[in-house]
């Protein structure tokens, strides 16, 4: 395909639309896919996001949401919307694209679709952190969100520490995580079992991941790890994709390997970090998203980009019917999630398999 | 041996070197020295409680039981409890082995298969759906539940072309796993007596059964571990990919099916029972490759050995850390296997082995 426009030279490959440009020397890959499922993705994110701020018990006009969110429109709505609903629903759309991204850079990093940072243990230590905090009173006055951060990093640490051995390998951070999971995860059972049953009950909600009560104080912090790690995450996933193929190729290639997982290494933990600080550990947002966004991009790797709007998407969805689902309670999003994301997920497979593209 | 491909190939085991093999007796033997130890943890696990009972007296009683109090002690308390660690862990153990030879993936543990989160999902329906309160009842709703979940991951990871394949499994395994905790999440936030029962089952425990109890689940447990031993050479076939075990004259799909049905058996019954403590499954395998190598002849009985001894340890040390109170094994496990887990992470050249 070429001469369609002069000095643009386009060549078609599997799915995918090489561009070369002659004057100034410039090229690139494009997926057209790719580009339609982000633009649908974000569409839709963007939907729901306006739909859940002007859901609740004092309902809104969406045409009165969307020029709120830029601050017009009389004090009562303003009030509504920008003091109320919107950091909860910030909240959850920040939350959902980190665990995404985060989901997506541990996934490619281990190679391994089960991997994801619930599964390392980093979520796990910012629970037992939590409900230590609630059962023990430990570090009373710190709160959840300082309790979950500190317990999330120092997992990340000791993770990191316990894996090193001259370098460290993806394989290995993957296994030495399990067993520190393992040990969170036991302590937080052992802290539940011997808790009163409403501390139990308020562990166990935050435990699910919860967005009730959201204000700015939980939205800034995450805003701004967002904006530093998300487009780290973007300019390292040039490494990513090498690595995939292996500690050997990658340093063959002129990647810098034990550098490249280091820093892979942190921004997924950091994403993941104040992500569980700030709604709790969503558990299935961080493993499914990059699987489906994977499935319906029809990429070889989790798209970071996609992954990030599909758990956006999902946690905002999961917030949505949360909040409506039962009358007289609110169901914790992290309950919705699974519900709703596990057959999608299934839904995905079963599709890929007919068609023949399944793993 | 343990290894991971690019996610286009799925996930893998490449068979390792065969282990340097100093003594062709060396398996034997060890097997041997193996049983003999977890013979001699459930002497003592009858023997160490708040009151303690001094070993000869144990071996006396276990012979010929006469009408004393550390009769009573041994036979009531202590025998039900070391049988149902013995039976659970050498069911955990055993369903870890398989599991992981089947999806050929290092990280699966017995739970994969959504077994875990069924049971879960069925004790919390029982207590807060149901209103059933009778302990016993519940574990049959565990144990249905664990069938169930089970067979969903079975027929969904089968869909479409190509049957079932190990990352298809995999995935729905992780997908209804999800759905059913969500779900389990839900009810337990709304019926708080069914919270109660979930979260001290979930920590996991050996204590408060009796021997009725444990021997309704075994026979279950044993169908599961004939299935599973005699899944050994099908499965190492099968470790060479679908397409050499078939020209080798397996079947792959009745072999993963084999295998799948005894998995689901033999964690269904030993979770019903003491709790999700479905890492033992996970953990032991990865200790028994080192004695073995890849072959599942041996890995499989290694693993159904060494998981017991894993288990009664770690009861033993919950009974005797907090006396006279108790700590549940369930996080005594943790404590004593996560550690070891990540020393034999960091010991053995795994990493080397991962393109």
């Amino acid at each position: 395909m070429t001469g369609l426009i002069p000095g643009v030279e386009l060549s078609r490959t599997a799915g995918r639309t090489a561009v070369r440009i002659a004057r100034p020397p410039v090229s690139g890959l494009v997926r057209p896919r790719l580009l339609v499922v982000c633009l649908l993705l974000a569409a839709a994110t963007f939907a729901v996001f306006c739909f859940g701020i002007a859901t609740g018990d004092y309902p809104l006009a969406l045409s009165d949401v969307v020029p709120a969110l830029w601050g017009s429109g009389d004090g009562g709505t303003l009030l509504i919307v920008q003091e109320l609903r919107l950091p909860r629903a910030l909240t959850g759309l920040l939350v959902g694209a980190a665990f995404g991204v985060s989901g997506a850079l541990f996934q490619t990093m281990t190679r391994n679709p089960l991997a994801s940072p619930d599964m390392i243990g980093i979520t796990a230590g910012a629970g037992t952190a939590v409900v230590a905090g609630l059962v023990l009173g430990f570090g009373t006055g710190l709160g959840t969100q300082t309790l979950g951060l500190s317990g999330a990093l120092i997992t990340a640490l000791l993770i990191y520490v316990l894996a090193w051995k001259r370098g460290t390998t993806g394989y290995r951070i993957i296994l030495v995580g399990i067993g520190v999971s393992w040990l969170f995860t036991s302590t937080t059972e052992y802290l539940i079992a011997r808790a009163r049953l409403y501390e139990a009950q308020e562990a166990l909600g935050w435990l699910f991941g919860d967005l009730g009560n959201r204000n700015w104080g939980h939205v800034r912090p995450l805003a701004l790890t967002m904006a530093v790690l998300l487009p780290a995450a973007l300019l390292l996933s040039r490494w990513t994709r090498t690595l995939q193929l292996g500690d050997e190729v990658a340093v063959g290639l002129g990647i810098p390997v034990q550098r490249a997982r280091l820093a892979l290494l942190l921004t997924g933990v950091g994403l993941v970090a104040f992500g569980t600080a700030a709604a709790g550990p969503i558990a299935f947002v961080a493993l499914v998203a990059p699987q489906i966004a994977l499935r319906l991009a029809r990429t070889a790797w989790p798209p970071l980009t996609a992954s990030a709007l599909t758990g956006a998407l999902i946690v905002l969805v999961g917030d949505l019917i949360g909040r409506r689902l039962i009358t007289d309670m609110e169901l914790p999003v992290g309950v919705v999630t699974g519900v709703l994301g596990a057959p999608f997920l299934l839904w995905l497979l079963a599709r890929a398999n007919r068609t023949g593209s399944g793993g | 041996m343990l290894d991971m491909e690019p996610p286009a190939g799925g996930l893998t085991q490449r068979p390792e070197a065969a282990p340097t093999r100093t003594h062709a007796l060396r398996r034997p033997i060890l097997l041997v020295l193996t049983l003999g130890a977890l013979v001699l943890l459930c002497l003592i696990s009858i023997a160490v409680g708040s009151r303690q009972i001094p070993l000869g007296e144990v071996v006396g009683t276990l012979l010929h039981s006469r009408d004393t109090q550390a009769d009573a002690i041994v036979w009531g308390v202590r025998v039900p409890r070391t049988a149902l660690g013995l039976a659970a862990g050498a069911a955990l153990g055993l369903a870890g082995a398989v599991m992981q030879a089947l999806t050929r993936n290092p990280l699966a543990d017995p739970g994969l298969m959504g077994v875990s989160a069924g049971s879960a999902l069925g004790i919390v329906v029982a207590i807060g759906v149901l209103g059933i309160a009778s302990l016993y009842a519940t574990i049959w709703f565990a144990f249905t539940g664990a069938l169930v979940a089970s067979v969903v991951v079975y027929v969904l990871g089968g869909l479409g072309r190509g049957g079932t394949t190990p990352v298809k499994l995999a995935l729905a395994g992780v997908a209804v796993t999800f759905m059913m905790s969500s779900l389990t999440g839900a009810l337990a936030l709304i019926s708080p007596e069914a919270l109660n029962r979930y979260r001290f089952w979930s920590a996991g425990s050996l204590a408060g059964q009796d021997m009725p109890t444990i021997l309704r689940v075994l026979p279950f447990l044993a169908v599961g571990a004939l299935l599973a031993l005699a899944a050994g050479p099908a499965l190492n076939n099968l470790s060479l990919g679908d397409d050499v075990a078939a020209s080798l004259g397996r079947r792959p799909g009745l072999v993963r099916l084999q295998g799948l049905l005894a998995v689901t058996l033999l964690t269904g019954g030993a979770v019903a029972v003491v709790g999700p403590i479905v890492f033992v499954g996970l953990v032991v395998p990865h200790a028994a490759r080192i004695i073995t190598g890849p072959d599942q002849r041996w890995l499989l009985p290694f693993s159904m050995l060494l998981a017991p001894c894993l288990l009664l340890m770690a009861d033993i040390a919950g009974r005797v850390i907090a006396r006279p109170q108790e700590v549940q094994v369930g996080i005594v496990v943790a404590f004593v296997g996560a550690p070891f887990f990540i020393a034999l992470v960091r010991r053995r050249r795994l990493a080397e082995l991962t393109t």
